[in-house]
């Protein structure tokens, strides 16, 4: 199928993953493609990007929907009969050069590829991951996804599985260990630790390399054997934006974690400049007249009043219990890094205990650190360790009740599923009274309310607003109407 | 003059690397497509990765002449665009009270010579080949950033009192931004996207080699290994590719050959800025491991 034709499907799948392609951005494409050739793979890539992909954090998504699309483009990328390929030789070469050096026959069984065992082959691996060659590294996973992912057409079975045989048969877990030892061996004076640290590092990052050649290469066989249509499919996952908090895998958790920072900036950005640019108050004579003076008299520049609202003081208060856990460290994170944009912020968490946890961000300036000393540190359990929403907002009423005044804006956070414990849900009520506002952010999705434990409506009908919160999206949100 | 037209990419990157720009597949794949398309760039990423000095680089290399809009907050037409330079116009005024009709004085003051001619408005109108380089341009207000959207489009600047000059040619234009405010969408779409990540360590040590004068290969190898790992720790602010050309030369003011924990420790200031984040590094490259 010519390029052009795939072009098509492809930008049908982006949009179904959720990247917003418009008309024009879709005709660049077709002109790009038309002038950088598709071997010139990577430049390929980029050119591809550059006309759809207009926001960093979709390149992850975008990549991914390349590979399934054009991953079986181009010469160097035809799926290719094992005992033809590059590995043959490089072992053909170690068997000669054995049999120079010690002058013996050919070993076990001789009979090339086939007859390797999975040792032989992960010392031929090891051998690679050594040298840093890289040809041969994608000959070996190739080589490795050909004999033990043991792929057979129409299996209903995803990448994982075989990503996770094919591993286990070269014994990659223990790769890096044997790596290091053998760098050890290899240098005669003793290397320092800084040294072994970056050995460490160049090792790791080529042994996650070859991992990514040989997901590559099921990726390959899989489309081959599936359509891209349905791989792409398979394969679909969430925007970091959209990446729900209660269900993010690590990796996820991974881009959920560097999209919030350029995202917190943006944020902080934006409000600065709203704060001073903001609204255009009534006509400040006095000023106006002040000013006109060096106007000769005439009231040339006129100047308003800027009404300069106070900024709220901020009280965040967080389930942190196991499922909810995710969502309550974004939160903090969020909130503390604008947390310029408020007079004064205090946070507490709580599972059935509560604790006050704000002297941790006052400790340092890295919100990372903090929140690690939250999760460690925090006095959080009062009887089982679940949680008990109604206990710990009692305990909060009787400790910082009377720190709650007009100024205050109270965010209650957490999916309130309070184990049937009584609600206590008088508390909320007070603080309402006491507060400037009460909101309650909620990461379960909207139609999950109020079943089962869940006694959210509750707490809600004595807050100003409950608003669901599952993804950065929301949370952006609604952060940016807070304040 | 379009001698100077690519006609593939790795005309691209080896013609950027003899004048001393390192380009990955994807920065060379970007800029000549955006040379084929006669379309804006618009170059996303960290501070201090070779954004600006991309745009400087391709002018070097096509031998066009950089004009430069820096945009900050408040930058507006007049200071983007033209302006009508009032003094020397009331000067004329004053000077001819006496002689000329007011038309005659009308035709002549808003003529060229009255003309204060801003990066725009000279991209447009130059004779000769140019790239623009309009940096930094998320700092301007959504209103500027709208006649940014419309010079990009057509090409074109009409001024009511001397009428519309249309580009002889298009020329190549690179934006910058760092990412602190939400560009729009319609600006976006006109552009052709390019994030520039920190370099791999390969393209850093050559990046080093490339800039610092007599650095020995082990040395810029070394620092773009270190460099590397501090990188993959949770900073706050990582060192940037200008970060680690300042420790390096500071290295070789040092006298420094081959870098051990200890010299790494007492120069980590230079590649990192917040404190919290020197010490992280600091323990984190003295570890056993
Ligand atoms: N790929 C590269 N090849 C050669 N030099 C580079 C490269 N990348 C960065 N540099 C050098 O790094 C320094 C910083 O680059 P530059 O000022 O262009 O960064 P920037 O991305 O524009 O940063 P900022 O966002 O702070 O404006 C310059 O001295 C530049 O020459
Ligand atoms: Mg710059």
């Amino acid at each position: 199928m010519p390029v052009i034709d795939l072009m098509s499907g492809f930008v049908v799948e982006l949009r179904r993953a959720g990247l917003p392609v418009s008309l024009t951005e879709n005709l660049d494409a077709m002109e790009a493609v038309k002038v950088i050739p598709i071997e010139d793979r990577e430049a390929f890539k980029y050119a591809l990007g550059a006309t759809l992909v207009k926001n960093s954090s979709h390149w992850r998504v975008f990549e991914t929907i390349f590979e399934v699309y054009f991953s079986l483009r181009g010469s160097q990328y035809n799926i290719v009969d094992p005992s033809e390929d590059q590995a043959d030789e490089f072992w053909r070469d170690e068997q000669d050069d054995a049999q120079l050096g010690k002058g013996e026959g050919k070993g076990a069984g001789g009979g090339g590829l086939e007859a390797l065992t999975p040792e032989e082959l992960a010392n031929m691996l090891m051998r690679a991951l050594m040298q840093g060659d890289q040809a041969m590294m994608r000959a070996l996973a190739r080589q490795s996804v050909a004999r033990f992912a043991g792929m057979e057409p129409g299996r209903p079975v995803g990448g994982t599985y075989y990503l996770y045989r094919t591993l286990r048969n070269l014994d990659l877990d223990n790769m890096l260990a044997k790596l290091l030892e053998a760098n050890k061996a290899s240098t005669q004076r003793e290397s320092t630790s800084l040294e072994q640290r970056l050995a460490k590092d160049e090792y790791e990052m080529r042994i996650e390399q070859f991992k990514k050649e040989v997901e590559a290469e099921i990726r390959r066989r899989l489309v081959a054997d599936r359509g891209a249509e349905a791989m792409a499919k398979t394969l679909r996952k969430p925007l970091p934006e959209d990446v729900e908090f209660m269900h993010a895998s690590r990796e996820e958790m991974q881009s959920l974690k560097k999209a919030l920072f350029p995202l917190t900036r943006k944020l902080a950005a934006r409000l600065a400049r709203k704060r001073r640019h903001g609204r255009k108050g009534p006509l400040d004579f006095r000023n106006t007249v002040r000013h006109s003076l060096s106007y000769g008299g005439v009231p040339a520049e006129p100047k308003f009043k800027y009404p300069r609202p106070a900024k709220p003081e901020l009280m965040v208060v967080a389930d942190i219990s196991g499922s909810v856990a995710a969502f309550a460290r974004f939160t903090l994170m969020l909130v503390y890094a604008i947390q310029s944009q408020f007079s004064k912020v205090r946070s507490f968490v709580f599972i059935d205990g509560i604790d006050e946890v704000t002297k941790h961000f006052r400790a340092t300036e890295d919100i990372q650190e903090a929140i690690h000393k939250v999760n460690t540190e925090a006095d959080v359990v009062w009887v089982d360790g679940h949680s008990d929403y109604g206990h710990a907002f009692e305990v909060f009423w009787e400790r910082y009740g009377k720190d709650i005044n007009p100024k205050t804006t109270v965010l209650l956070l957490g999916d309130a599923r309070n184990n049937y414990h009584a609600s206590q849900s008088w508390v909320v009520k007070e603080m309402r009274k006491h507060a400037r506002h009460v909101y309650w952010l909620n990461p379960e999705p909207r139609s999950y309310w109020n079943t089962g434990d869940s006694i959210v409506g509750e707490y809600g009908g004595n807050t100003d607003g409950v608003y669901e919160c599952r993804n950065l999206r929301q949370l952006e949100g609604f952060v940016e109407k807070l304040v | 003059m379009m001698s100077s037209a690519f006609t593939t990419v790795a005309q691209v990157r080896d013609g950027l690397k003899k004048i001393n720009y390192l380009a990955d597949d994807g920065i060379a794949g970007v800029v000549y497509l955006a040379q084929r398309l006669g379309k804006p760039v618009l170059i996303e990423g960290p501070a201090g990765t070779g954004k600006t000095q991309l745009a400087k680089s391709v002018a070097e290399l096509t031998g066009a002449r950089l004009i430069r809009l820096q945009c900050y907050e408040g930058l507006d037409e007049s200071k983007a665009l033209y302006e009508w330079n009032y003094k020397k116009q009331l000067l004329r005024i004053q000077a001819d009270k006496k002689s000329d009709s007011w038309s005659e004085v009308h035709d002549d003051i808003f003529s060229d010579e009255f003309l204060l001619t801003r990066p725009l408005l000279e991209a447009i109108s130059a004779p000769d080949p140019v790239v623009l380089l309009i940096d930094e341009v998320d700092r301007v207000e959504v209103e500027t950033e709208a006649l940014l959207l419309e010079v990009l489009s057509e090409y074109q600047v009409s001024i009511p009192e001397l009428g519309t000059i249309t580009a002889k040619q298009i020329p190549m234009v690179f934006l910058t931004s760092n990412n602190t405010r939400e560009l729009s969408e319609a600006l976006k779409r006109r552009c052709l996207y390019l994030h520039v990540d920190y370099p791999d360590m390969e393209r850093e040590k050559e990046i080093v080699l490339a800039k610092v004068p007599d650095i020995s290969a082990n040395l810029a190898d070394q620092s773009a290994r270190i460099v590397r790992s501090i990188r993959q720790l949770d900073l706050k602010k990582a060192p940037s590719v200008s970060e680690t050309l300042d420790w390096a030369r500071t290295l070789i003011l040092l006298g420094v050959d081959h870098i051990d924990a200890q010299q790494a420790k007492e120069t980590l200031h230079v590649l990192l800025k917040y404190q919290t984040d020197i010490a992280k590094a600091a323990k984190e490259l003295s570890v056993d491991e």
